[in-house]
C-alpha cells in the first residue's frame, strides 16, 4: 500500500472562461518511508498537487490517497488525515503569526491535536529542531530565516505525521543555510520513519534528499524517474534532458 | 532588582518565560510611544481628564446644580468663581468638572460598542467570503449611508432624548468604517502562510477569525477609534447643542455650549469654557492616535 497515491490528479483555479488548469492527469505514488521529489519550473503546478492534497486548493478531481484511505472530495479533511499528513511551507517569513511567539505557535498545535502534556513536547520539539529551550519565548521577528524554519518544522512535527509535505523548504534561505535545514531534514527523516513528498525546482537539492523524482511541465507530468538514472544524465524524456542541462549552468560559448 | 536591572531585563532578545516574552514586547512598544513628544502630551492631557473625572467631588469648588440668581453671569475670575457663572448662576468650573464624568462616559461607550461590532462583522465577511460577505457589506452600505443627525432624531423620538440614546445613534452610525477596515485587514490576511498553516492543524473559522485574525486587525483599529474620538466628542456635544443628547441641567460640554448661545455676545466665557474643554480634549485624542499609529501599525514594524 502506498503512503501517497495520485491518480489523473486535475487541479484547476476560477471558473467557466478564467478557468486554469494548474495540473492536468498527474498520477504517481509514493511508498511508505520513500522520499519523493517533484521538480519543474515555476508554475509548472507542483506546489498545487500539494495545497491540493491539504484541501487548500479546493478545485479538483480524481482520486488521491493517503495510506490507503482515499482524500474526500473538495477541501475538507478530517481531523486524522492532519494527524497524518503536515506540510512545510516555502517562506518561513510569511509562515509564522508575526504576533506569536514560538511557544505559542506550537502550545496551540499541540492542543489541536489533543495533546495534554504539552509542556514537556514543546521542550522536544524544540530540541528535535536544534533549538535550543533559549527559543522559546521568542517572537518570529526575533528569529533569523533557518531558525524561522526551524520552528515551522516543529509545527509540522507536532502531531508526529507520518508524511511530511515541503513545499521548497529552502529556496528562501541563503546556501550555508539551506544546507543545515536540508541536513536536518535528512536526520528527522532517520529518527520519525517519515515519509517525504518534496517539492524544489533545485535539482541538486532533490538530487540529495530524495529517491525518485517526477518532472513537471506545464501541468503535467513528463517523467518519473530514479534519481540514479538523473545523475547519471539519462533521461527518458528531451524536457528532462533540458532541465538536466540547464542545471549545470550555462556555458560560454 | 535595581533599575537597570529590570530594563535589561525587559530589552532582552532571548526572554525566559511566557509573561516576561510579552512583558518586553509591551515594555518596547511603550518605549516607541515614549519617544513622540506630542502623543505623550495627548497621553498627559487624557490622564489628567481621567482624574479630575475620577475626584470631581473632591476637585469642584461648587455644586455645579446649585443655583444662585443673584450672582448669574458673573466675568472670568470673580471672587469663588475663577470662570465665571452662567445665566442660572452656576459654578461654570464645576460644571466643566462634572462634565468630564459624561464625556469620557459617552467616549467609554461608543469605544466599546461600535468597533467591537465592526471588527466582528468585517472579519467574518472577509474571511468567509462569498454570500455572507456580499449580505454583510450591503448591509454596512446601508448603515453607512444613513445621516448621523437624522438617525439620532429618529431615535429621540423613538425612546425619547437622553445621552444613552445619543451614544446608541453615534454608534449605530460610527461601525460601518470600522467593519471596511477589518475586512480590508481580513483579506490581505487570510491566504497567507501562517493561516494556511493553522488551517492545516485543523483549526475551525472560529478559532482562526477570534485567534489569529483578530489580533492582527485590532491595532489598526484601535488607532482608527483614538482617531475618530475628536469626531464622536464633538457628535455627543452637536447632539446635546441641538437639545438631543443630554438634557438639562445635566453639565454635559455641548448642552453647555447650547444655553450660553443666548448671551455668546454680552457673556462669551458661557459657551467658550466648554467649548475649549470640547477642543482640549478632541486634540488629545488626536495626538494620541497619531502616537498609537507609529506604534502599533504593523507595516512600520521590522
Amino acid at each position: 500500500m502506498s503512503a501517497l497515491s495520485f491518480k489523473d490528479l486535475d487541479v484547476w483555479f476560477g471558473e467557466g472562461r478564467d478557468r486554469v488548469d494548474a495540473v492536468r492527469g498527474a498520477s504517481f505514488e509514493v511508498a511508505p518511508g520513500e522520499s519523493f521529489g517533484l521538480v519543474g519550473e515555476s508554475g509548472s503546478g507542483k506546489s498545487t498537487i500539494m495545497r491540493a492534497l491539504t484541501g487548500l486548493a479546493p478545485h479538483w478531481s480524481g482520486r488521491m490517497a493517503v495510506n490507503g484511505r482515499d482524500v474526500p472530495p473538495g477541501k475538507r479533511r478530517d481531523r486524522a488525515f492532519y494527524k497524518t499528513v503536515q506540510m512545510v511551507f516555502q517562506d518561513p517569513y510569511a509562515s509564522l503569526h508575526p504576533r506569536q511567539s514560538v511557544d505559542q505557535v506550537l502550545s496551540e498545535t499541540l492542543y489541536l491535536h489533543g495533546f495534554r502534556d504539552v509542556e514537556p513536547r514543546i521542550e522536544r520539539l524544540l530540541d528535535d529542531v536544534g533549538l535550543g529551550p533559549t527559543f522559546r519565548f521568542r517572537y518570529p521577528h526575533q528569529l533569523s530565516g533557518g531558525q524561522r524554519q526551524r520552528v515551522a518544522i516543529a509545527r509540522a512535527l507536532a502531531p508526529e505525521p507520518a508524511i511530511l509535505l515541503l513545499d521548497e523548504p529552502t529556496s528562501a534561505l541563503d546556501v550555508s543555510v539551506q544546507a543545515e535545514i536540508l541536513n536536518l531534514l535528512t536526520d528527522l527523516r532517520t529518527e520519525h520513519d517519515l515519509t517525504f513528498l518534496m517539492v524544489s525546482h533545485d535539482l541538486a537539492v532533490v538530487a540529495h534528499m530524495c529517491e525518485r523524482i517526477a518532472v513537471m511541465r506545464a501541468g503535467e507530468i513528463v517523467e518519473v524517474m530514479g534519481v540514479d538514472e538523473m545523475r547519471a544524465m539519462r533521461p527518458g524524456h528531451p524536457y528532462t534532458q533540458s532541465l538536466l542541462e540547464a542545471s549545470l549552468g550555462y556555458h560560454r560559448g | 532588582m535595581s533599575g537597570t536591572a529590570w530594563r535589561e531585563w525587559l530589552l532582552t532578545d532571548t526572554p525566559h518565560s511566557r509573561m516576561q516574552a510579552r512583558a518586553a514586547a509591551l515594555y518596547q512598544g511603550w518605549l516607541a510611544f515614549r519617544s513622540n513628544t506630542l502623543a505623550m502630551f495627548g497621553l498627559g492631557i487624557l490622564v489628567f481628564l481621567l482624574a479630575v473625572a475620577a475626584f470631581a467631588p473632591v476637585i469642584a469648588p461648587h455644586d455645579p446644580y446649585y443655583q444662585d440668581l443673584a450672582n448669574r453671569l458673573q466675568p472670568l475670575g470673580t471672587e469663588g468663581h475663577s470662570l465665571g457663572t452662567d445665566s442660572l448662576g452656576r459654578d461654570i468650573l464645576s460644571r466643566l468638572i462634572y462634565g468630564s464624568r459624561i464625556t469620557l462616559y459617552i467616549v467609554a461607550l461608543v469605544a466599546l460598542i461600535a468597533p467591537v461590532a465592526g471588527l466582528i462583522v468585517g472579519t467574518v465577511a472577509g474571511y468567509v467570503g462569498g454570500w455572507v460577505d456580499m449580505v454583510l457589506m450591503r448591509i454596512t452600505d446601508i448603515f453607512l449611508a444613513f445621516p448621523r443627525l437624522v438617525l439620532a432624531l429618529a431615535f429621540v423620538a423613538a425612546l425619547g432624548a437622553g445621552i444613552e440614546n445619543a451614544v446608541l445613534a453615534i454608534s449605530l452610525t460610527a461601525w460601518p468604517p470600522y467593519a471596511r477596515i477589518a475586512r480590508a485587514e481580513t483579506l490581505t490576511i487570510r491566504n497567507s502562510d501562517y493561516i494556511s498553516a493553522v488551517r492545516l492543524q485543523g483549526a475551525g473559522p472560529l478559532r482562526i477569525i477570534t485567534k489569529h485574525i483578530w489580533p492582527l486587525c485590532i491595532s489598526s483599529l484601535i488607532v482608527r477609534v483614538t482617531l475618530d474620538m475628536a469626531g464622536i466628542i464633538l457628535a455627543a456635544a452637536g447632539l446635546g447643542f441641538l437639545g438631543l443628547g443630554a438634557q438639562p441641567p445635566s453639565p454635559e460640554w455641548g448642552a453647555m455650549i447650547s444655553e450660553g448661545r443666548r448671551f455668546i455676545l454680552d457673556h462669551w466665557w458661557v459657551a467658550t469654557m466648554p467649548g475649549l474643554a470640547i477642543f482640549t480634549v478632541s486634540l488629545a485624542f488626536n495626538l494620541l492616535g497619531d502616537g498609537l499609529r507609529d506604534v502599533l501599525d504593523p507595516k512600520s514594524e521590522k
